[in-house]
């Protein structure tokens, strides 16, 4: 929805696209210029992860990072923000190498319920495009479009809103 | 936030929504522009009033319905805020990903 140049074959560099899929799910996507072999390494390895996922413009930094990257591993990303350390954790349910990783994400304080995130990584002709795929837990802001049953009809109406918000703001 | 959502999951609360870009109407002339009989347009009007996506106003003797952005305001800035820490993410990923690949070359 909101944002998205989702029917577009991917282009490494491009924007970030970030689409509301169904009742509960997000998805994510960018391309890279860079084999899949190197994008999954940089998306698993613990020592590649501290390199990207906690943008300095953000104001978070790593205290540790953790990876226990097979299925039943751990992992855990300890990070410091000015208001307080925040905790991600969660386990590995499907790790295919250079392909496809299925894990589930926690936030420490905020009970079990687990986000299931599921990424994918195609590469064609030299670009990678990575899919991250977030299903929420029930209670969240996607339970509210499953409740409306309106559930098809979901990501149509959020392009028309997209427009509608294009227009407005 | 899930009101707002939930609210606009309706194709046709959408389409209310969109004709009243246009300026403040009444129930008839939303339900005729947009040929939904005008107990549904009400139906739909309430619940989008209750989301806070619209407002109604007195003038004469008619009810006019009007658009109040802010819930949907609010909603933009949640998911862009969570696209922007994407994409800074990614920014950063590209740049690690140039180093890896200088790497493997100078091997």
């Amino acid at each position: 929805m909101m944002q998205t140049h989702g029917s577009e074959a991917p282009r490494a560099g491009t924007t970030t696209t970030m689409d509301l899929e169904g009742d509960r799910a997000l998805v994510i996507t960018r391309a890279f210029r860079a084999p899949a072999r190197l994008v999954f390494e940089a998306w698993t390895r613990a020592e590649l992860v501290r390199r990207w996922w906690a943008p300095r413009s953000h104001g978070v930094e790593f205290v540790a990072c953790d990876a226990d990257v097979r299925v039943g591993g751990d992992y855990r990303y300890h990070l410091r923000h000015p208001r307080g350390d925040v905790i991600f954790y969660g386990t590995y349910r499907e790790v295919e190498p250079t392909t496809r990783l299925v894990y589930t994400q926690c936030l420490e304080g905020h009970g079990d319920a687990a986000v299931v995130v599921t990424v994918t990584f195609t590469e064609r002709a030299g670009v990678t495009e990575v899919v991250s795929r977030e299903v929420y837990p029930s209670a969240s802001v996607r339970e509210a479009a499953l409740a409306s049953g309106m559930e098809s009809g979901m990501r149509e109406s959020l392009e028309q809103l997209d427009e509608l918000l294009g227009s407005m703001l | 936030m899930q009101e707002t959502l939930a609210a606009l999951a309706e194709p046709n609360r959408l389409r209310i929504l969109e004709l009243l870009r246009t300026g403040p109407q009444p129930v008839n002339d939303i339900g005729e522009r947009l040929h939904i009989r005008q107990p549904q347009v009400s139906k739909h009007l309430r619940v989008l009033k209750e989301a806070g996506l619209v407002s109604v106003e007195a003038r004469a003797q008619q009810r006019l319905y009007g658009l109040r952005p802010e819930p949907l305001r609010q909603l933009h800035a949640w998911l862009e805020g969570y696209r922007q820490l994407w994409e800074d993410r990614f920014d950063a990923m590209d740049e690690l990903l140039e180093e890896l690949q200088r790497e493997e070359k100078s091997r």
